[in-house]
């Protein structure tokens, strides 16, 4: 497929021989190469080493008897605890993240002020520092919240019930930090849409809502799955945010309910790195770790990589 | 960014000011107003961050809340002989509080007074209230220092809470990794979107944005158990954990941000540009680097602040790989201790409500403020670029 700007002529060539301009160039595509190098050896020292502590004993055993055990240790509490939370989170922000970018394409005048005062909550959301959120979710979420709850409906008992860390508060407090991916993936998908389609079905006598939840968000699905799974891949293998609203040192236990604390794969690499009694014995369970939390992270983000070349492709397509 | 000629521009703003079905269907009015509410979420949140990590952060910030040591006491004997209002001032409590409380348990607080009196550690710096904003930014000179100096120290007898050695470990570690990535991301996004044949253009783009994929504590990890020995071999200094390892790998963080948003203004660019100059016969690179890149500036410009806002808020990578020793030095081979580190590192051993605890939602209330700072300057650049650029295709 060739695009207008294939066939524009790129390959003017100059008659005398432009030494600066090969080099330059030279220059920025070995840039480009770096960059692609430093990320090809990250990865493949990750997998490289990484394969050789992974056995499947190691992800289906707990911690029970030693974290630091090379021999006996296993993470499939943080493996529960991480999925627990992300599933959670993907609970919370899906609608708000969606109907948001649906106001945003569909109903939102795009030159008004208002409107640019959204985006700018949105961009600004997105650059807020992940420790930050961590502050937040302990100040608004474990604190307000969870206290609140605590002198309505536990008033008698001394024991806090919900104000303190917990499952629901890291799984809410993440579903805050990843609302702009959200966002901005489910608005990019419903601009790729050709306008034709809603006016076709404004033209067959469908009500403006109508168009918008039957014939605009199916096509729409891709692009929201895309904003669903980067989101899910960012909060992964966060764990800042939730250094203080619910991830554990160590359970015996895996969490049983939302207001049970958990073990985190994220926060048990930074364990492993920094806490361990002998770093070079727990080297092999460490890289191990660090695998598993990059194949939950990494593949995620692979497939919505696919898929937004897709969309952007079809983009193209209506112009 | 080529824009939906429908969806955008003032007359074609059709679409979005369809009211169509509001009238005679009552309930999709109201599920149409749902929307609109929903859509205000993001302020809400972006609100509710600032009000609940200041709120935390505001009695150290008005100057409520004191670290000194008790040094005038009164005995619980001469209870009876100061008026209520000065009891409950030296006692330190609401109104609220101090009404519920008999005689005795008001007896009980003055005893617990002057045992703390006794615990007093003797240093004549006792009497210091560190929680001022005095202490916080400017130096002091301790009891058994020979200078004034910058110290953050919460943990110890005398509590001293510079935020100084903090804030330059910080600036220390950013300007690193903004070296390290900026000529890196920037060379890439003029490769990437004015020099690469296109068929590879295809691949390289997602490419370098996989990068993005990392999570940073896989980042901190990578720095702490490989780069920092591998770095300590070539150049050969003594500290192994230190701003220019933390730097570098922060750095790799923020090569994704700046590459993406300095290769999105340069596409902005106007084709009609780039074909001129290629028509007056200049080279590909002569019209990246002469035409396109100056028209991008403020794109390129923008990406770079938002890359600081990144990289000054990142956590887990300078929680592992700077070292977190709290010292004012702007040598790049030493250990240091940044902001985002030390809120991860000391909060959970904070007494809550105390003043530790509510000095570190203080500095997360900076950070916030300094990347709320960066991105609106940011954003602000990009759209005015996009507006200047669109305006001269039409």
């Amino acid at each position: 497929m060739l695009t207008a700007r294939d066939q524009m002529p790129w390959d003017f060539r100059r008659t005398a021989l432009d030494l600066d301009s090969k080099f330059f160039t030279g220059l920025t595509a070995l840039a480009t190469f770096l960059i692609l190098a430093i990320l090809g050896v990250i990865l493949g020292n990750i997998v490289w080493h990484g394969a050789e502590g992974l056995s499947w004993r190691f992800i289906i055993s707990g911690t029970e008897r030693d974290m630091f055990d090379v021999n006996k240790a296993g993470v499939l509490p943080m493996i529960v605890g991480t999925s627990a939370r992300v599933i959670l989170m993907t609970i919370f922000v899906l609608p708000v993240g969606v109907i948001t970018a649906i106001y945003l394409t569909e109903y939102a005048h795009p030159l008004s002020v208002f409107t640019r005062v959204i985006r700018g909550a949105v961009n600004n959301l997105a650059g807020v520092p992940s420790i930050v959120f961590g502050l937040f979710g302990l100040g608004f979420f474990v604190n307000f919240i969870g206290g609140g709850l605590d002198r309505v409906l536990y008033a008698a008992e001394a024991e806090p019930h919900w104000g303190r860390p917990a499952l629901l508060w890291a799984s809410l407090t993440l579903a805050v930090m990843t609302l702009p991916v959200v966002i901005v993936a489910t608005e990019e998908s419903l601009r790729a849409i050709a306008p034709g389609l809603r006016e076709a079905s404004l033209a067959l006598g469908a009500t403006k809502l109508q168009t918008v939840v039957k014939v605009v968000l199916p096509q729409a699905l891709p692009g929201i799955l895309t904003g669903a799974i980067l989101a899910v891949s960012r909060a992964a293998g966060e764990v800042a945010p939730i250094l203080f609203t619910g991830a554990a040192y160590y359970m015996a236990t895996l969490p049983k309910s939302l207001a049970d604390q958990f073990m985190d794969l994220g926060y048990h690499v930074f364990i492993l790195s920094t806490q361990s009694p002998d770093i070079e014995k727990t080297r092999p369970i460490l890289y191990a770790t660090v695998l598993v939390l990059l194949v939950l992270t990494f593949a995620l983000n692979i497939v919505a990589v696919l898929i937004r070349a897709r969309i952007r492709r079809q983009m193209r397509h209506h112009q | 960014m080529a824009t939906d000629s429908s969806l955008q521009g003032n007359a074609a703003a059709r679409w979005q000011s369809i009211r169509r079905g509001q009238r005679r269907r009552p309930l999709e009015w109201l599920a149409e107003r749902g929307i609109f509410l929903v859509s205000l979420s993001a302020i809400l949140l972006i609100l509710l961050i600032f009000i609940f990590v200041a709120r935390e952060a505001l009695p150290v910030a008005l100057g409520r809340m004191t670290s000194a040591h008790a040094s005038d006491v009164i005995a619980p004997e001469d209870m009876e002989k100061i008026p209520p209002a000065q009891l409950q001032r030296y006692l330190g409590l609401s109104t609220k509080e101090f009404a519920a409380m008999d005689a005795e348990t008001r007896r009980e607080l003055m005893k617990v007074k002057v045992e703390a009196r006794e615990e007093r550690p003797d240093d004549p710096d006792a009497d210091l209230n560190t929680t001022r904003w005095r202490h916080l930014l400017l130096p002091h000179r301790w009891s058994g220092y020979e200078k004034p100096e910058y110290i953050w120290q919460p943990v110890s007898p005398i509590p001293k809470y510079n935020l100084v050695p903090l804030i330059i470990g910080s600036l220390k570690a950013t300007l690193v990794a903004l070296l390290f990535s900026v000529p890196l991301a920037l060379g890439a996004a003029i490769y990437v979107s004015q020099l690469a044949p296109p068929r590879v253009k295809e691949y390289l783009k997602p490419g370098i944005e996989l990068l993005a994929g990392i999570p940073s504590v896989v980042l901190g990890f990578f720095a702490l158990i490989v780069m920092a020995s591998v770095m300590q071999t070539v150049l050969g200094y003594a500290s192994r954990l230190n701003a220019l390892l933390a730097g570098v790998a922060l750095g790799l963080a923020i090569i994704p941000v700046v590459f993406s948003i300095a290769e999105d203004a340069l596409t902005s660019v106007p084709r009609t540009f780039t074909q001129a100059a290629l028509a007056l016969g200049s080279s590909r690179w002569q019209c990246a680097w002469k035409i396109v890149l100056p028209a991008a500036l403020p794109g390129v410009f923008a990406a770079v602040i938002l890359g600081f806002g990144r990289a000054i808020g990142e956590t887990m990578i300078v929680l592992m790989a700077s070292g977190n020793a709290s010292i004012v030095s702007w040598s790049l081979l030493d250990s240091t201790r940044t902001m985002t580190a030390t809120i991860a590192a000391e909060l959970a051993e904070t007494v809550f409500g105390g003043h530790h605890y509510r000095i570190l939602f203080l500095v997360g209330a900076l950070l916030f403020i300094v990347t709320f700072l960066a991105n609106l300057a940011g954003d602000v650049i990009v759209h005015r670029l996009k507006g200047k650029l669109e305006g001269k295709t039409s």
